[in-house]
């Protein structure tokens, strides 16, 4: 074309980014790699081809990892252990920083090898990508310096395997590795294998800065390389990022190992525009929000809930941005919307999108430009006339696919927002704040963001709600995940609660009937079979009690939790007092008792002061907190001590907003019993706290596969159940032990109560 | 001198419309969002090698050449025009293969009107005046308009006056509406421009709003800036600016020209400007009827580029034939 010619026609023409020194990397290893672990390089017995998927082309040899290879990963990893543990935070601050160094000095040559190896357009790895894992290192040699003296009373976890997806190579790897070995961990990672380029840079960089041996190892590999990380006994931890499915079996297979588990999974995240919105914005958000990495994003703004009286416009507006999108080489400067990573994920969006249309969906794809035919491309589709009963609703389609419906009023716009199994994140777009905060607080997801989506940054934490996931990277929440708090110190009011005399029951005057407590209300179990106990009947409630309870709890969770902190602080106050009141009739040792009455103070105390912050992200805006209640909850009591065990599981719950269904002690229910009477008189709102008693297999396992409780907190001994029936609806799972409550009460009881919300609002007049 | 431009059919001239202040009140600007589009827009598009030159060469066209300083003479003035009228050296362009260009218009001080008029005589190049006291727009409101009228009548045909900051940032919409009505009627044939003065309103949503006014009063060009604020043409304001003008064009059909000046010296941000008319607006906007650079120094860095990208070799301003 010539310039005359260019003159009239005013293209923009190719903008080719240079693929050389990216190309020479990969020629230098003769197209094929190896693992890295402990320090070294080793090369796989097989291996299996990765492509470039803006053309199909192969670009390397990735080895397939086997057990083995896990293995000697594993080990290097617990022999780096000690050593690393016991280096200053001073000292590992200066490793990571080094990484941060690195990656910068290093920052195209990581971008280009990114974007040749997933398809995603070099403006993302060049301007997002690259520079978010370098800022994630820098910041967390800051919190490596500062674990110390920020996190007394915690130590690292230990060996870390780590899987990552493919969406954001690079930067899931950063956001994996460096909060852990911050806190002291070492790692074994795997990186998916459409991707693993980057990762085998990275691990040059390692080598680079002089990282101790076997801190980091990276082994390649498959599903099967990823099983042998998650089954591997020496492994203290297992952080995954990807699907939800993968996520459940990841849960499944953890169940009962003690491991500690963090799930970063799936979305179909709302994007609520409001009819105040600045229009023009919102729809321009919706480009970073869906035509973000080929909308292969978690948490991709992929609904588009917009208030009836503006849809037309914004429909309309939408379209038009879309015809401007370019699609086409991902290396090329001036490209949107790049390749889909590979001809699998390419078959399986089309296929949703398909199936969207047969089911009744109205498909709308720019007519100004075709997608290259050569790679794997999809163009950016909007599907209107879908409702929540769609399957492409209701389903991630990890494409470029935005689907449309209305609202008509923001309570509306919230039941909509929430009405999915998912809760990653969710944006919102208005110009009014009352608005904009009232949403955010009602929207059931890790992230909010206000006008804006889709941003990230090392000082805020990321993570789900409900099969979204759980756990947080980034900001402070992020680090628990990879610390554990130090054994705990409760021995010695252990040895006086179990030592003392449990004091003679009152002589009966009439007969005592121990009912169950549901909604507030004292209930006949539904069987109408009692269990006999230390003399006592005690009513034996079945699975339909525990239907009841969660019922009465989810009822209650509303108005619970949108409660002031202050009020349930009085209303624990009061249950305290009428407690201290009936002491007698309770049936437990005076230290249990004087421990139970001051755990409850202890929690009415927190119930306004658990405050969420204020992150700081080089943004000007606010990323505020907000440490909300999980939701409706189940609690399985241990039998060690019945009252002070019972108390200490269920006030940090209800205390944070949550509502509770428990099952106590089965082998001395009769103090929760008494207390029954106790928690009538002291105002606490029927639904908020429900009481089953009864044989705890029985109920336990309702409990763990019901799908309306968020979380479940099992002391017993049948953990590991649990933790397995979980997985269906990814509840939040605690398995924990009379050490745990024996010891000091406080802020760790309170942080495995609440999910942070992370809520972004720019500002600016 | 053919031009190189196959001319498009100028615009059908905006009629103006009644105030509407329900529009003008439903006007939402979101400045970090705004910030965030201006900032990325340049991220996102690029042009390069013979696509640079072709789009540099159209910048010219684009251009009014300006030259609005206290020292102005009609020597000065009539530098400028053989500038304007002959804006990068022969060899350059025999070198592009490109006919002849011009700038699209050259701007100056009503004073030096007659000398612009007298010196770009039979080139097309049309004359533009500051008016309506420029740049501060305070002077009594009879001698503005009459300053308008004087202009047309030395020969300008296009008017780029500058509103009263005052209706703006006390909201008074009416009293900007019928300030704009009345400097479009002292206009008559000649076009009229509406510097908003952006960098002394304060905020996006008043830039926005105060463009919808001026559009509604009749203007056929909104521009950003005197070149005399603080604060210059940025993106984000122009961003602003250029979806009201869509706005405008969905809702009454009238196709408004937009302006930034002040502070456009290199060629990147030529053609940042370029890419976010194009992006906003669509193509239809890279054109002279609808789409000016207001500079006075950007010139001589576009000739540097286009040699550079012609030699390979990076060149020198005093290479280049000045103003």
């Amino acid at each position: 074309m010539t310039v005359k010619d260019i003159f009239e026609t005013l293209e923009y023409g190719p903008a080719p980014e240079e693929a050389k020194v990216a190309q020479q990397w990969i020629d230098d290893h003769k197209g094929e790699f190896g693992h890295f672990i402990d320090g070294e390089w080793r090369g796989g017995a097989s291996h299996f081809d990765s492509f470039n998927p803006s053309n199909g082309g192969k670009l390397a040899q990735i080895a397939q990892g086997s057990s083995s290879d896990v293995d000697d990963a594993v080990a290097a990893a617990r022999a780096a252990l000690p050593a690393w543990q016991k280096l200053s935070g001073a000292a590992r601050a200066r490793f990571l920083y080094a990484i941060a160094r690195q990656i910068q000095k290093h920052s195209r040559l990581f971008a280009v090898l990114e974007t040749m190896d997933n398809g995603k357009p070099i403006r993302e790895t060049r301007d997002i990508d690259v520079p978010l894992v370098a800022r994630h290192f820098y910041s967390h040699a800051g919190w490596a310096q500062l674990r110390d003296s920020e996190f007394p009373g915690y130590e690292p976890v230990g060996v870390c395997g780590q899987i990552i997806p493919w969406n954001f190579p690079l930067l899931m790897l950063a956001w994996k590795i460096a909060p852990a070995i911050a806190m002291g961990n070492t790692v074994v990672l795997k990186p998916a294998e459409f991707t693993s380029l980057t990762a085998l840079l990275f691990a040059e960089i390692c080598a680079q800065v002089g990282l101790p041996a076997g801190v980091v190892n990276i082994v390649t590999g498959d599903g099967e390389t990823g099983k042998a990380i998650v089954a591997h006994k020496d492994i203290d931890k297992i952080a995954f990022t990807g699907s939800t499915e993968v996520g459940r079996i990841l849960r499944r297979a953890t169940a009962g190992t003690g491991k500690k588990l963090s799930l970063e999974l799936g979305g179909k995240s709302p994007f609520i525009v409001f009819e105040d919105a600045d229009l023009d914005a919102a729809v321009e958000g919706m480009v970073d929000a869906i035509w973000f990495n080929q909308g292969q994003v978690c948490c991709a703004g992929s609904r588009l809930l917009v208030q009836e009286g503006v849809a037309e416009k914004v429909i309309a507006k939408t379209k038009a941005r879309m015809e401007n999108l370019r699609v086409g080489d991902p290396l090329d400067k001036a490209v949107d919307v790049g390749a889909i990573v590979d001809h699998v994920q390419l078959d399986r969006i089309s296929d949703l999108v398909e199936q969207g249309v047969t089911e009744g969906a109205t498909k709308f794809q720019p007519k100004s430009f075709a997608c290259p035919k050569d790679g794997w491309y999809y163009p950016p589709t909007l599907l209107t006339d879908v409702g929540p009963a769609s399957t492409v609703v209701q389903e991630e389609i990890f494409g470029p696919v935005l689907v449309a419906m209305t609202f008509r009023t923001p309570d509306e716009a919230i039941a909509l927002a929430n009405n999915t199994v998912y809760g990653l994140a969710s944006s919102v777009w208005t110009e009014n704040l009352n608005l904009a905060h009232d949403i955010a607080s009602r929207i059931k997801a890790g992230v909010v963001w206000v006008n804006c989506t889709n941003q990230f940054d090392a000082a805020a934490g990321f993570g789900g709600y409900r099969e979204s996931g759980f756990g947080r990277e980034g900001g402070r929440e992020g680090l628990y995940e990879y610390l554990r708090e130090m054994a705990g110190h409760g021995g010695t009011l252990r040895d006086v609660a179990k030592s003392s005399q449990v004091p003679p029951r009152p002589a009966k005057s009439l007969d005592v009937t121990h009912k169950l407590f549901i909604a507030g209300k004292q209930v006949r179990p539904d069987g109408g079979y009692s269990l006999t106990i230390h003399g006592q009947e005690v009513s034996r409630g079945n699975r339909k009690d525990i239907r009841n309870a969660v019922e009465a709890a989810e009822g209650a969770l509303g108005s619970w939790s949108s409660q002031t902190g202050h009020a349930r602080a009085q209303i624990l106050y009061y249950l305290a007092e009428n407690l201290a009141g009936e002491r007698e009739r309770i049936g437990v040792s005076d230290a249990e008792m004087d421990a139970s009455i001051e755990r409850i103070m202890h929690y009415a105390a927190w119930a306004d002061k658990y405050d969420g912050a204020v992150h700081q992200v080089p943004m000007r805006g606010l990323v505020y907190t907000r440490n909300e209640p999980i939701g409706a909850c189940g609690v399985v009591c241990p039998d060690d001590a019945p009252l002070l065990g019972f108390l200490s599981l269920v006030l940090p719950l209800i205390a944070m907003g949550n509502t509770v269904v428990a099952i106590p002690s089965e082998a001395n229910p009769l103090p929760v019993c008494e207390l029954i009477r106790v928690i009538e008189a002291s105002d606490v709102p029927g639904g908020v706290l429900n009481i089953v008693t009864g044989l705890r297999e029985e109920l336990e396992k309702t409990l763990a596969e019901h799908d309306t409780l968020q979380a479940i907190w099992n002391f017993g001994p049948n953990g590991a159940e649990t933790e397995t029936m979980s997985a269906a609806n990814l509840k939040q799972t605690w398995i924990g032990h009379g050490e745990d409550f024996w010891a000091e009460p406080g802020r760790e009881w309170l942080r495995k109560a609440t999910q942070v919300k992370n809520i972004w609002v720019p500002y600016g007049a | 001198m053919a031009q190189a431009t196959s001319k498009p059919i100028a615009p059908m001239r905006n009629p103006g419309m009644p105030l509407d202040l329900d529009w003008v009140e439903s006007v939402r600007v979101n400045r970090s969002a705004a910030e965030r589009r201006a900032t990325t827009l340049t991220g996102r598009r690029t042009v390069k090698k013979q696509w640079q030159a072709a789009w540099l060469l159209k910048s010219i066209t684009l251009m009014d050449l300006t030259t609005l300083s206290g020292d102005d003479t009609p020597g000065t003035v009539l530098r400028l025009c053989a500038k304007a009228k002959q804006p990068v050296r022969q060899d350059l362009l025999d070198a592009l293969e490109m006919p002849p260009i011009t700038t699209a218009a050259v701007c100056v001080y009503h004073a030096m009107v007659p000398s612009a008029v007298e010196a770009l005589a039979g080139s097309g190049i049309p004359v533009a005046a500051v008016a309506a006291g420029f740049p501060h727009g305070l002077s009594p409101l009879r001698e503005r308009i009459h300053e308008i009228r004087a202009s047309v009548a030395a020969g300008a045909t296009e008017i780029d006056i500058v509103i009263s900051r005052q209706h703006v940032l006390n909201a008074d919409w009416a009293a900007l509406y019928d300030e704009v009505t009345m400097f479009r009627e002292a206009c008559g044939e000649a076009h009229l421009k509406s510097i908003l003065a952006t960098g002394e309103l304060a905020t996006l949503e008043n830039v926005a709003k105060a463009s919808v006014v001026a559009m509604m009063a009749g203007s056929d060009f909104i521009k950003t800036s005197t070149g005399k604020e603080s604060t210059n043409a940025t993106l984000p304001v122009g961003l602003t600016m250029a979806r009201q003008i869509r706005t405008f064009r969905e809702r009454t059909g009238y196709k408004i020209g937009f302006k930034p000046a002040g502070g456009i010296r290199t060629a990147k941000q030529s053609l940042d400007w370029m890419i976010l008319m194009k992006e906003e607006l669509g193509i239809e906007w890279l054109d002279p009827h609808l789409f000016r650079l207001g500079a006075s120094t950007l010139l001589s860095d576009i000739e540097r580029q286009l040699e550079h990208f012609i030699s390979g070799r990076y060149s020198a301003f005093n290479r280049h034939p000045m103003a």
